[in-house]
């Protein structure tokens, strides 16, 4: 189930040198959202596609997303004012993160950390290692802090918490507690590493995906991504996903 | 009351607007917010014999007031549809239009004899997907080869035949020509532009097959100047297709000559395109003084 919504604008502010932090009214959608949905967004009227966010969190009435300058389509979000209207779908996606579920270890890159805070909140005892380019750009850190038993951070340019990858601190949290989950959101090759690590500790591990996307709805099957089969068979990131278990789906680069 | 139907190749349609094959899979996604009994008739997502997989990703990229894609005709085959999709779509009170394709003359004759047998109301031929290595485009872009085609499935055809063309050629008139002398009852125009999109950061295509098809309001102006030149050339019901985002975007297609219109990309963008072009059609009708939808086509007075 999803809808069209007009949503309004409450918030939005620069976070970090290249992260926004919207906050949307949006009674219907919010309602019933779940963790790892994303909604996709009307951006102007000069782009043909909308651009697909996830859910950071949500309180039932609003919604809160956090996003990356990248392009012309989140820069004209950046632009958007308290009160602005917002042409939304969603909540979108039918692979989402499990929710009240204990111990699940948390690891997003960059603006990968936003879907993961909404799950923070819906499950317990959850710990969580967040990995930035630079200090510049970290972001969620403190909504993390919050509703984290540990929080760990990496930069790759080690201007904050660990230098390099979420690798490290990733294992350090694995040998010092038991986790049930991990879930997982970021760049690809975070993502194999992670599902790797999972693997090797057998810890059920979720993660979310991107791809290219156009309808948003499962209508166009732009968004598709390879699943594990003995033939070569595709899934697609919005209708099935964008959560899928580690193991159902091949990560390329 | 303003009468909105049309007729194509003896098949009533409530009202002139369709959805384009591939942009609005079988349905089931877009019933989640309207009636699809509003519309005209529902073109589903290109159908082959067995199941295809379609494209490595990425599969898209977007493009000044457009994109171009490279699904290559992923679906489940021509027996689910059949089993699965059909029950479904005639729950609702609109036409069917099976899109099929193939990668030789003798599969394109093998799934139409099975989809015409079937509960739909049109076959679409799909001649046109740039996307396949095999089949496609590649029987669209000669007219030998879409004769040859068109008479062969004709033979086995037990629906009104539509066939959809591809803009990927020098000579449309030719083309269509070819069709209408083989027996097609209805042309569809246009499938995607051929199109490429380079990321000058990687130096590599954005679409892992190279090159795919471009759609969307870029292309419109192009699809109204085909539109117009086919109806001038043979003696059959168009549908027009190629970036219709508004009302006055399909009264100025049907203007050209389409019968009726097919909303394709822009779905994407705004869903409820289809419903607001259908009132948009009918407002201009009114303002204008006709009182039935099929008065305005063709109806371009040119110089
Ligand atoms: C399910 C899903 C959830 C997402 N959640 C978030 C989120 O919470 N926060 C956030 O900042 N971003 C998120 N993204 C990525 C976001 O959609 C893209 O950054 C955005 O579409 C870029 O649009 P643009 O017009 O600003 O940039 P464009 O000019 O379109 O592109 C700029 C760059 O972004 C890349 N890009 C474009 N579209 C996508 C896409 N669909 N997926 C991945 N990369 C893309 C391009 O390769 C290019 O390098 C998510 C993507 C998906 C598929
Ligand atoms: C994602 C996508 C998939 C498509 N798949 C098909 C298909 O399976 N069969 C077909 O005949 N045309 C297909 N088309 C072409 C459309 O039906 C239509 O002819 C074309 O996109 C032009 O219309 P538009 O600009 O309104 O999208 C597809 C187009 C898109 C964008």
């Amino acid at each position: 189930m999803y809808i069209q919504e007009d949503g309004t604008v409450l918030s939005n502010i620069k976070i970090s040198e290249t992260y926004y932090d919207m906050t949307v009214y949006s009674p219907k959608i919010a309602g019933c959202a779940k963790p790892g949905q994303f909604v996709n967004i009307k951006c102007g009227d000069d782009l043909l596609l909308r651009r697909p966010i996830s859910i950071c969190d949500c309180d039932g009435e609003n919604f809160r997303l956090v996003y990356e300058n990248r392009g012309a389509g989140t820069s004209m979000l950046t632009r958007l004012i308290t009160g602005d209207n917002l042409d939304i779908l969603g909540p979108l996606g039918n692979g989402v993160f499990p929710t009240g579920v204990s111990r699940v270890l948390l690891v997003g890159g960059g603006c990968g950390a936003a879907p993961l805070l909404f799950a923070a909140k819906k499950n317990n005892e959850c710990s969580a290692v967040l990995g930035f380019r630079t200090c510049k750009n970290a972001v969620l850190t403190d909504d993390f802090y919050s509703v984290c038993e540990n929080l760990l951070i990496a930069t790759d340019d080690g201007t904050m918490g660990a230098s390099g990858t979420v690798e490290r601190p990733v294992n350090l949290l694995l040998e010092k507690h038991k986790f049930s989950y991990i879930f997982a959101c970021g760049p690809r090759p975070m993502l194999k590493a992670v599902s790797i690590i999972a693997k090797r500790h057998s810890i059920p591990c979720y993660i979310s995906t991107e791809e290219r996307m156009a309808c948003g709805v499962g209508a166009c099957l732009c968004c598709a991504i390879k699943t594990k089969s003995d033939k070569e068979t595709y899934s697609h990131v919005c209708k099935d996903g964008p959560v899928f278990e580690a193991g159902q789906i091949v990560l390329e680069d | 009351m303003i009468d909105m139907s049309v007729e194509i190749a003896g098949v009533k349609l409530k009202n002139p607007v369709l959805t384009a094959s591939g942009t609005f899979g079988f349905g089931r996604e877009y019933a989640e917010l309207y009636d699809l009994s509003k519309l005209g008739a529902i073109a589903v997502k290109g159908l082959t014999s067995e199941p295809r997989n379609g494209n490595p990703p990425p599969r898209i990229a977007e493009t000044p007031m457009g994109m171009i894609n490279s699904v290559g005709l992923q679906n489940p085959g021509i027996k689910s549809f059949i089993e699965n999709e059909i029950p479904f779509l005639r729950k609702f009170d609109t036409k069917i239009i099976a899109n099929v394709s193939g990668n030789t003359v003798s599969d394109y004759v093998s799934i139409t004899e099975i989809a015409s047998s079937s509960d739909i109301d049109f076959i679409e031929l799909n001649i046109s997907c740039p996307n396949v290595k095999a089949g496609g485009m590649a029987f669209g872009t000669g007219a030998a080869s879409v004769g040859n085609l068109v008479a062969e499935v004709r033979k086995v055809c037990k629906k009104p035949l539509i066939v959809k063309l591809s803009p990927n050629v020098t000579d449309i008139c030719e083309i269509a020509r070819a069709a209408e002398a083989s027996g097609a009852d209805a042309l569809s125009l246009i499938n995607t532009i051929l199109a490429m999109k380079i990321d000058i950061n990687t130096r590599r295509p954005v679409l892992k097959n190279n090159v795919g098809g471009l759609s969307g309001r870029a292309v419109f102006p192009i699809a109204v100047r085909m539109i117009w030149q086919v109806k001038n050339c043979v003696n059959l019901p168009v549908i027009g297709m190629g970036g219709v985002s508004t009302g006055a975007d399909a009264v100025e297609m049907m203007l050209a000559g389409a019968d009726a219109v097919a909303v394709g990309s822009v779905m994407f963008s705004d869903p409820y395109t289809p419903i607001k072009v259908i009132d948009g059609i009918h407002g201009y009708l009114e303002k204008h003084g006709f009182n039935k939808a099929s008065d305005i086509i063709g109806a371009v007075n040119v110089y």
